[in-house]
């Protein structure tokens, strides 16, 4: 497989020491990311452990379909974002301006779903606190992982859409010289996505009939 | 576009999003399966396979230098430490 010779930017000597530090930058950056959200999965490890009856009761009331639709729409985010980072490094513009507006689209899309299952979580009184659903212990530390995780996911991929479309305000003749841009910002949106496909078994899987 | 630059741009991630698409409906379908058994292993082992996707082929680990793949490690060991003894208190009381 042959590489395209990637455009050197100052003060790089060459192209592949440009991309590697570019990625060991983010890597190191998404390392603090996976102890942030490992916090979090140590909590739900710890609840699911110790209060495992209550926290199926509590988890089967997670809406798969909402979680699912939602999957899709965000590993189909991160195939263009692939495609949009792929042809930049190649110095296909118009190609790489249409996949980084369709990530950016399908971004959004995954933020108005969660705004959908989030209305209908409400009006089933699964929000920990005095008018929660369920009395049984475990029921309430599952939804405060879920409420927690989920918005702290969004919060992410809210930064990652701001990211994202710094892509488009750089200018069509600049664009292929700052493919290393377009690695970094694909890196963290990937990240995001890794996140979400591990918190889908976790949250909407759970004490399935 | 060259044959070769369509299959690295468009058609290798496009197979790997069909990896992740297949892999969602099979574990999202074994979670309705009555009586199937090992269920939450399962639907954990498809996620991690899932996670393992995107970060080989969409973030290039497969083909990369091995700063970057040993950099790409750190955070979940790191992960790692912070299971382990919380488990070793949580399982020894």
């Amino acid at each position: 497989m042959t590489q395209p010779p990637a455009i050197l930017n100052e003060p790089w000597r060459t192209p592949e020491r440009q991309q590697v530090a570019m990625q060991f930058g983010i890597w190191l950056f998404l390392a603090t990311e996976a102890l942030f959200f490992g916090g979090l999965f140590l909590f739900y490890a710890v609840s699911r452990f110790t209060d495992s009856a209550g926290f199926e009761i509590g988890a089967r009331e997670a809406d798969i379909w909402f979680g699912t639709a939602n999957t899709a729409v965000l590993m189909t985010s991160s195939l263009t974002m692939a495609i949009g980072e792929r042809a930049t490094k190649e110095g296909l513009v118009p190609l790489a301006r249409l996949m980084v507006m369709a990530t950016l689209a399908l971004g959004a899309t995954f933020l108005v779903v969660k705004g959908f299952e989030y209305r209908s979580d409400i009006e089933k009184h699964l929000v920990p606190g005095p008018a929660f659903k369920y009395a049984i212990r475990g029921a309430a530390q599952f939804w405060a992982f879920y409420w927690t995780a989920t918005v702290v996911h969004a919060i992410h991929l809210t930064v990652g859409l701001g990211i994202v479309s710094r892509l488009l305000f750089i200018s069509k003749e600049d664009l292929p010289e700052r493919w290393t841009t377009a690695i970094g910002t694909a890196l963290y949106w990937h990240l995001v996505d890794i996140v979400w496909v591990i918190l889908y078994p976790l949250l909407y899987l759970v004490g399935r009939p | 576009m060259k044959p070769e630059t369509r299959r690295r741009v468009i058609l290798a991630p496009l197979a790997t999003w069909a990896g992740l698409m297949v892999l969602l409906a099979v574990t999202a379908l074994y979670a309705y399966l009555p009586s199937a058994p090992i269920k939450p292993e399962v639907s954990l082992a498809i996620g991690i396979a899932k996670a393992l996707l995107i970060a080989l082929f969409f973030m290039q680990l497969r083909k990369n230098a091995s700063l970057i793949r040993l950099a790409s490690m750190a955070g979940l060991v790191w992960a790692s430490f912070l299971f382990m003894l919380t488990f070793a208190d949580l399982l020894t009381r």
